[in-house]
């Protein structure tokens, strides 16, 4: 029950109790208590919406940044993790295997507010061993959304 | 000049579709739900073997019969989901879409004089192409009551000393009837007794909402008897790839395979790669599809139930067939007076035989977003009517 309403969720959240509860042949009542028990969960954890920015005016940048560190005896990758994901610019963070340790995505207004992110920041803390800064160029797909198509439909209107 | 044209085409009505296409396109932002196929595009995997299979310059014929890597797939399914098993090499054969195969069935199995039993409503096309193989339609007209079923008791009055062929049309386009194991072992036991033969066209098999589909050659007696139709169109999204195949006894298949074979060649190569693939690694985008037709369905049976307008639960394909006969309104007045007044394209249940009378088909092969809209319009319309 949970999964099904995560998934018919997951895509577009502005959906409200009575449809949820419709198409998935559910009491809207139950639909309400499992959205209340997986938000204190902390299992729906937001609910964003996806923006692609490129067509606002507002400028902003994009960038991903390798980090190698230092891991801390007893507390592993979570101490250092935590000291970055703290600053509001960081967007996500995530522990890799392979060459690297996090992956940093973060946001900024122009490239000089992210490389002196970077270099006064991330780089300046004690157990990160070095960065690699990846400019984002363009975003072609999100959250699994293909960013800026429109989808018309192109069938005929009327066929047996 | 003499007539240039075979009175028997000439005497063929043409698809009662096209009249209120034509009406329909050529206005603007109408909201249609009159589509007979999937809103979702044909899965990227299975687009990109299609192109690969360009790619590598497999542009050549394949065999009348199609891939047999593809029949052997086909043969796989088949045992696995609907446990009846198929020999690839002599009991299948690649068509153009299921609505070749259902031709060439008829073309190899019946001589004039011969009767063919079709319920109805029902796919446009048994009809017409039981008459181009020379044979004689005998409709059934199948009831709101009996949930669109096919009843034993209907099949017998319809028997005679000439019926050769039934069709069975379950999941049903337009009503989204489907029968269940024991509503066809009832019909299987007439088969066999009277000695008629079985098409089923299980084009959309993939599509149930009340179990697993069942088909009519799983029960003992009838494979032997029935002609099994399926294809990629509806549970892949592959409708203009135009594939499907025939299954069934090797005696039939190989006579439609010579018909096949001076006809149409062999089904297109792209296609057949592609549907090689859609096979092997397609079941979960079956199932995501399933998913979001069920959920289409719910909200279009609750729209219903709100605006008080009958229609019985249909358990398969993507359609829904509701009752308008409260409004002494013909199908098709009721059809285009909705057009008229909310730019609402639906098809009059008549287009799928007269049995459709007093009923609408609504396809539900479009977005959530989109069905809302429609049912708004749809409510409004008939609250119109009502006061």
């Amino acid at each position: 029950m949970r999964e099904e309403i995560l998934s018919f969720i997951e895509k577009n959240s502005r959906v409200d109790l009575k449809e949820i509860a419709v198409c998935l042949g559910m009491t809207e009542i139950d639909v309400a208590n499992e959205l209340a028990a997986m938000e204190s969960e902390g299992i729906i954890c937001g609910y964003h919406t996806l923006i692609d920015w490129d067509k606002v005016t507002d400028e902003r940048i994009h960038a991903l940044i390798e980090v190698r560190v230092t891991p801390q005896r007893g507390k592993g990758f979570d101490e250092i993790a935590e000291r970055i994901y703290k600053y509001p610019e960081v967007q996500s963070t995530y522990l890799i295997s392979g060459g690297y340790d996090l992956l940093v995505f973060m946001e900024g207004k122009t490239l000089k507010e992210i490389s002196s992110f970077v270099s006064q920041k991330l780089s300046t803390l004690e157990s990160v061993i070095s960065t690699t800064t990846h400019f984002v160029l363009r975003k072609y797909k999100e959250q699994g959304t293909v960013l800026g198509r429109k989808n018309e439909d192109e069938r005929m209107i009327m066929t047996p | 000049m003499r007539n240039p044209l075979s009175q028997t085409i000439v005497n063929i009505k043409p698809s009662g579709i096209r009249k209120f296409f034509d009406i329909a396109s050529e206005r603007k932002d109408t909201i249609s739900l009159g589509v007979g196929e999937p809103d979702f595009d044909t899965p990227w995997h299975i687009r990109d073997e299609g192109i690969y299979s360009l790619e590598k310059g497999r542009t050549f014929y394949t065999s009348n019969s199609g891939l047999i890597e593809l029949r052997t797939e086909i043969c796989n399914y088949y045992s696995r989901r609907f446990g009846v098993t198929y020999d690839p090499k002599k009991e299948t054969i690649i068509t153009v879409g299921g609505s070749e195969a259902i031709d060439i069935a008829f073309r190899a199995m019946l001589d004039p004089g011969d009767e063919v039993i079709i319920p109805q409503p029902s796919y446009v096309s048994y009809e017409p192409c039981a008459i181009l193989a020379g044979a004689k339609p005998v409709i059934i007209e199948l009831k709101n009551e009996d949930d669109f079923r096919l009843t034993a008791k209907e099949l017998e009055e319809a028997i005679t000393d000439r019926t050769k062929i039934l069709v069975l049309p379950f999941p049903n386009n337009p009503t989204g009837a489907i029968m269940e194991k024991e509503d066809l072992e009832k019909i299987a036991k007439i088969c066999i007794e009277k000695d008629i033969f079985v098409l089923s066209d299980e084009i959309y098999a993939e599509l149930t909402y009340k179990g697993d589909h069942v088909t009519v050659a799983s029960i003992p007696g009838m494979r032997e008897r029935t002609i099994v139709i399926n294809g990629f169109s509806k549970a892949y999204a592959m409708t203009g790839w135009r594939l499907g195949y025939a299954a069934g006894p090797e005696e039939i298949i190989t006579q439609m395979t010579k018909i096949h074979q001076f006809a149409i060649m062999c089904a297109p190569t792209t296609s057949q790669y592609a549907a090689v693939e859609a096979l092997r690694n397609g079941d979960d985008d079956v199932l995501t599809m399933k998913k979001s037709y069920n959920q289409r369905r719910n909200f279009l049976m609750n729209a219903f139930r709100e605006m008080g307008l009958p229609c019985f639960e249909p358990f398969g394909a993507f359609y829904v067939f509701p009752d308008i006969r409260e409004f002494n309104m013909t199908s098709e007045e009721f059809a285009f007076a909705l057009l008229d007044a909310q730019n609402l394209a639906v098809v009059p249940g008549t287009a799928f035989g007269d049995s459709g009378e007093g009923f609408l088909r609504i396809s539900y092969a479009y977005s959530l977003e989109k069905l809302k809209i429609a049912m708004d319009r749809l409510a409004e319309f008939i609250g119109g009517l009502r006061n």
